[in-house]
């Protein structure tokens, strides 16, 4: 594949949690631009493989490279910081600020991490948060807002460092079916507007409709990937045959 | 019955379930289900908070203390009420004595606590190991033990820049007081700041705060309504052990309780004295538990 305008490439990461082997040699290849969706079952180590690519979690062996930084040489927490600043990590959990409203929520990271002007950073962050479709809840707590507003404020708030790379970790999750509806359509005009996304995801028509390459992790490694079309209708490999079975 | 336990809804599960069912029959198991959930879902335990009602109750007993020492004392002389009048001013004074000793030694409690809380979490594991031992060393010696070592250790003068200082009695009692005071502070940070789930230092970081940062503008916002409780709670009792300072002599409420009731040398006047000095205790708890309950309200963090 495209190594050479990769944003993001994985080479044999392995990582492990005292005598668990969560990453078992993991490589992969995101072009800038690209969607790109990972699925499995739970236990697979999708969590820990976005947390390795901003460094949330040290790598054991193996390379991650995200643009210009080697993560797994990132030593100090100011070499993290700087990585943290290009990529950006929605949770499944929301994880806002619950003591700062939805607009301080969006403007506290650029105003105190990036050292930006308050009143620039005020007026993108009214913009972000009409964008998702919030500007009327920009003063309102977190625990004023329901899953999916909270889940689009966190969205904004991640986009207001304008990364490069965006991880969503199965941020539909905790989600209802029609707030679901919301949160994808955030994250399809991302797509379209050609930021780079890597998601784990159960979202299956989402992948299908939206992704550029789908990853299937089993037991800590990739089994199987491709562009959707080919993964979903025509997998080469039982287990991802059996995977896909149970959920389509 | 599963579906009073298994309901189809999701959110709000371990709310507690209206006592309502379709089936008659298991409305009475509905009502005790629902009961038994308020009682388990609840804070936990009695919330000990002073109350008006307390206030009434001691004032009720000090009445009647009083009026029994007045049946006993028999006809001729000053009555008790008027005994307790003409010394308040003096017991007012000693009270002032308790309040300063308590308002000093919670400050610098307070200020000795933060710092040794900051080092119960610090990254290094020195100083995290020495601030752990200081903290639990402070806080499971007993107070009056600290006190004698800082009334024994502490110099009555020192000598800065060739002025000679002295130290009064009622300031080593504060530095005494301030050392427990310390240990819980410490304590009560340490406990807050870690009961703030580590979901919020994971997506600060991936907001690339430093932890300094997350520290002041993220964790230590969120965990002021969780520390004020515990922090009112030891300043109440902080108040009540100043009483302790009377056993090393400082000049408060209660030494000078004892000296007036060996002056008056009538029988009988015990009891309402004491009584007394209790309602002056609770006049003082009382309005800062009140202030306690607003201050919460006003920190609440939704979540």
């Amino acid at each position: 594949m495209g190594a050479m305008q990769a944003i993001v490439s994985i080479r044999d990461l392995h990582k492990s949690f005292g005598p668990v082997e969560v990453l078992r040699g993991v490589s992969m290849e995101v072009p800038k631009g690209a969607v790109v969706c990972i699925i499995g079952p739970s236990g697979s180590g999708k969590s820990t493989l976005l947390r390795c690519i901003n460094g949330l979690v040290p790598i054991d062996s193996g390379s991650v490279r995200v643009g210009a930084f080697d993560v797994q040489t990132l030593k100090t927490d100011a070499q993290k910081i700087a990585l943290r600043k290009v990529v950006s990590m929605v949770f499944q959990q929301y994880n806002l600020f619950p003591h700062k409203t939805a607009l301080q929520n969006v403007m506290m990271a650029p105003v105190h991490v990036l050292k930006e002007d308050k009143d620039e950073v005020r007026g993108r962050a009214l913009a972000l948060l009409e964008k998702v479709g919030l500007s009327a809840k920009a003063h309102a707590y977190p625990g004023e807002l329901s899953g999916g507003q909270q889940q689009r404020v966190a969205i904004a708030r991640s986009l207001a460092m304008h990364p490069d790379v965006m991880l969503f970790d199965e941020i539909t999750a905790a989600l209802d079916p029609e707030t679901v509806k919301e949160v994808l359509n955030t994250i399809r005009e991302l797509a379209h507007d050609g930021m780079t996304c890597i998601l784990v995801t159960h979202e299956m028509r989402f992948a299908r409709e939206l992704a550029d390459t789908v990853y299937f992790t089993d037991g800590g490694m990739i089994v199987e990937s491709g562009p959707p079309a080919e993964l979903f209708d025509r997998p080469q490999i039982e287990r991802t045959r059996s995977f896909l079975s149970q959920i389509l | 019955m599963t579906h009073l336990l298994r309901g189809p809804r999701r959110a709000g599960w371990n709310a507690a379930r209206p006592a309502s069912t379709d089936l008659p029959v298991l409305l009475p198991s509905a009502a005790r289900l629902a009961a038994a959930a308020r009682v388990e879902r609840s804070p936990g335990g009695v919330v000990g908070r002073l109350r008006g009602a307390h206030g009434v109750s001691l004032f009720l007993l000090f009445l009647v203390v009083c009026g029994v020492a007045q049946a006993q004392g028999g006809p001729g002389g000053p009555t008790v009420l008027e005994t307790i009048w003409k010394w308040t001013p003096l017991l007012l004074r000693g009270f002032l004595f308790n309040l300063a000793i308590s308002a000093s030694a919670m400050a610098l409690g307070t200020l000795a606590g933060m710092f040794l809380g900051f080092a119960q979490i610090s990254l290094l594991a020195p100083v995290r190991k020495g601030a752990w031992l200081a903290t639990h060393f402070f806080r499971n010696a007993p107070w009056l033990v600290l006190l004698f070592y800082c009334m024994f250790l502490l110099p009555f003068q020192v000598v800065v820049f060739g002025v000679t200082v002295p130290i009064p009695d009622w300031v080593k009692a504060t530095f005494g007081l301030a050392l427990p005071v310390m240990a819980n502070v410490s304590e009560i940070l340490r406990g807050a700041v870690q009961s703030i789930p580590t979901a919020q230092w994971e997506s600060a970081a991936s907001l690339a705060f430093t932890r300094r940062q997350t520290m002041w503008r993220i964790i230590l916002p969120q965990c002021i309504k969780r520390m004020l409780p515990p922090w009112m709670n030891l300043y109440a009792i902080l108040t009540m052990a100043t009483v302790l300072t009377s056993i090393v002599g400082v000049a408060e409420v209660m030494t000078l309780t004892g000296r007036v009731l060996s002056a008056e040398n009538r029988q009988g006047l015990l009891l309402p004295f004491y009584s007394y000095v209790l309602l002056l205790f609770f006049l003082y708890c009382y309005p800062i538990a009140r202030w306690t309950v607003r201050l919460e309200a006003k920190y609440a963090v939704e979540r």
